[in-house]
């Protein structure tokens, strides 16, 4: 689950992690009176969306008064912010958060997530913060120091003396700097944090360390313990399709091609996707129904892909194991009855009872295309939309 | 022989009373698994289907039932403890079924399993099955396997299922297949099972399945130009998959433009890995590539 930022230095902030005084507004009006609580000469204007990247795409700026926030904010909120995280279309802003101007010496990147390779949490800093961390990693990769951490032991602080001395930090700078990262591996430990990102990392003229910008994403099959947590949800920022489909236990991507799967299993699912990709198709989505797939979500993962406007032919690839084909074809049956389909489907069963499940759907009176294999299955949903 | 698990495998299952856990406990016995024992703690005394003893810990369950594997079908926030709990119990095959561990807990057991002869398989797998020693551990339809001489090892579970159904139809058996599972942290990579299979006399070639996210793919690859010596075909789920987007599966992301199926399929066919277009091909791909041969080793 994405967070704002906000969000993420509120949190920061119970957890001792220094961020700048910053006031939230959903309104010019809002963001004049919040430049004027901070009264800093200069106060930064931060569009609030789930993407990175917002500063190249304009949506953070200076102001060098409250009036001059007010009218920011103006142009900022409602409008489509595109940044390289966004995708072409954009993302609605509808809040702004207003934050009071620093005296910046150096800007560095730390960031806190999990090396799959090595199964621990690990700690990533480099000197050079503000830009696209990706491209220092993919061009610089001895640019980034980094620190494992000992699930046993936690971060300990010699680690970030380390980290500290390997970016050039000096004085007392160093033990706020180790502060700040023990202050951060608490938080990501306690709330069950995937991603804690800080870009830029500032060390302030007088020496101080600062988040200047926090970017905290967390692990959802941890959120059963962190109700709290729950409240910084903002379905605004979801694909609202998406977020349908969480309702019903159902795994869904949309995507903007216009054929719409429906499969069991990620793999699977995804696998699907590439082959109508091969064959000259685009898929309108990805769509896991799981294992346990019943009527009722066959049902509900049908209306799902037809809310896409795009849509213009159905996949069902279904590889029945322990679910049984026969009662998998039931399940589409009624299910396209109910949603009265209009659209061609394309049906692929495979696994226990498969001709059982094909007799049903030949003798269901709906136009339904049996398919053999994935591959052909592609080919006819293709073919189907030409 | 076969990898992992044969006919001396003693099988125990942790959460047997729970609906996933009695469904498919049913269906290993029925394949023939030899299940010795379950555990719910609170159930001990009790009985399974009227001859499967359940105990109370894994610990009463070890001493008393001999068993020396565990498949777990715990709930997701109680799995990691219950791995945790096998491995103290001395059990040496862990294989974890669970969808949705967080991934801290995971680390965690992770980190207690460190320095123990223990062996985790999972989470977030289908589980392992040989079908010559009828030994069936996990959720996978048994009917479609065969015995054989084909090792197959996957990250994801349908697409597992798609490559031993297309092999069996086409008469190739297997010898093991292997689920390691979708998630970020798990227990047994693509290079562990991938050794296993090198020295398993019993293995003639190898189907490799991957999908997109993290690295265990490429290192598979390195291991493979490196030390492999059997013909082995592969695939990667996800080609179509765009960037940030967390595809069902918690470990199967694309993030910072890595973890990619482009530069997986690239890394697999340097080692010498045929690779399949289309998951339709899995089971032909195998076949080719075992006509070829061996890829040659550069030594």
């Amino acid at each position: 689950m994405k967070i704002h930022e906000y969000q993420g230095k509120e949190l920061f902030r119970k957890y001792g992690v220094p961020t700048p005084r910053g006031i939230l507004a959903l309104s010019p009006n809002e963001a004049e009176a919040a430049a004027k609580t901070l009264a800093t000469p200069v106060v930064v204007v931060k569009s609030q969306i789930h993407a990175g990247g917002r500063g190249k795409g304009g949506g953070v700026k200076l102001a060098k008064s409250p009036a001059e926030a007010k009218e920011l904010a103006s142009q900022m909120l409602g409008m489509k912010l595109k940044t390289i995280q966004t995708g072409p279309e954009g993302q609605t802003v509808h809040k702004v958060y207003i934050e009071e101007g620093l005296a910046i010496g150096q800007e560095l990147y730390l960031g806190v997530t999990l090396d799959r390779a090595s199964s621990r949490i690990t700690f990533m800093a480099s000197r050079e913060g503000g830009v696209e961390i990706e491209e220092v990693a993919e061009h610089h990769p001895e640019k980034i120091l980094r620190e494992s951490v000992d699930p046993a032991v936690g971060f300990l602080d010699f680690q970030g003396r380390k980290l500290a001395f390997g970016l050039g930090l000096t004085g007392p700078t160093v033990n706020k700097f180790v502060q700040f990262c023990s202050a951060l591996y608490r938080m990501f430990m306690e709330t069950d944090a995937a991603l804690v990102e800080v870009n830029p990392l500032v060390i302030l003229k007088d020496g101080g360390v600062v988040a200047l910008d926090a970017k905290v994403t967390f692990d959802e099959n941890a959120l059963y313990r962190h109700k709290d947590l729950l409240e910084y949800r903002d379905v605004a920022e979801e694909e609202p399709r998406e977020t349908q489909a969480k309702e019903f236990d159902l795994a869904y991507i949309a995507l903007d091609g216009n054929i719409g799967c429906m499969v069991n299993g990620a793999g699977l699912a995804m696998a699907t996707m590439d082959t109508i990709k091969l064959v000259g198709g685009a898929p309108a989505n990805f769509l896991d129904v799981g294992g346990g797939a019943n009527k009722e979500k066959v049902t509900a993962a049908f209306k799902l892909i037809l809310a896409d406007p795009q849509v213009k032919a159905v996949l069902v690839n279904i590889f029945g194991g322990i679910m049984k084909c026969d009662v998998i074809a039931e399940g589409i049956i009624a299910a396209a009855k109910e949603v009265q389909l209009k659209i061609p489907l394309v049906v692929r069963l495979e696994g226990t009872n498969v001709e059982k499940g094909k007799d049903l759907l030949r003798n269901s009176g709906l136009a339904i295309t049996p398919a053999d294999n994935l591959r052909q299955a592609a080919e006819k949903a293709v073919a189907a939309i030409q | 022989m076969s990898i992992l698990v044969n006919e001396n495998t003693k099988v125990l299952v942790q959460g047997i009373t729970g609906s996933a856990g009695s469904f498919h406990a049913k269906q290993m016995l029925e394949y023939g698994t030899k299940l010795v024992g379950g555990v719910t703690p609170g159930k001990g005394g009790t009985d399974f289907e009227g001859k499967v003893p359940v105990f109370n810990s894994v610990a009463d369950a070890v001493k008393q039932s001999g068993a020396n594997t565990s498949v777990i079908f715990v709930p997701p926030p109680f799995a990691a403890d219950s791995i945790m709990e096998a491995a103290d119990a001395g059990i040496s095959l862990i294989i974890t079924i669970t969808e949705g561990i967080p991934v801290n807990d995971m680390i965690r057991a992770k980190r207690y399993l460190q320095g123990k002869s223990v062996r985790l398989i999972g989470p977030n797998c289908p589980g392992v099955i040989t079908p010559g020693a009828k030994c069936k551990i996990g959720i996978m339809p048994g009917h479609i396997h065969k015995p054989g001489r084909i090792g197959v090892v996957s990250r994801s579970g349908t697409l597992t299922y798609e490559a031993v159904h297309q092999l069996t139809q086409l008469g190739l058996g297997q010898s093991t297949a292997v689920g390691i599972g979708g998630d970020p942290v798990n227990g047994t990579d693509f290079v562990d099972v991938l050794k296993l299979f090198n020295a398993d006399p019993e293995t003639d070639a190898v189907i490799m399945i991957g999908e997109i996210g993290g690295s265990a793919e490429e290192a598979g690859a390195e291991y493979v130009a490196r030390e492999f010596t059997k013909p082995i075909a592969g695939f990667i789920a996800g080609q179509s998959a765009p960037p940030g987007k967390r595809m069902g599966h918690a470990g199967a992301i694309i993030s910072g433009g890595k973890g990619t199926a482009g530069e997986k399929i690239k890394a697999m066919e340097a080692a010498g890995i045929l690779m399949a277009a289309s998951p339709a091909e899995l089971g032909t791909t195998l076949q080719e590539v075992v006509k070829r041969g061996a890829p040659k080793k550069n030594r």
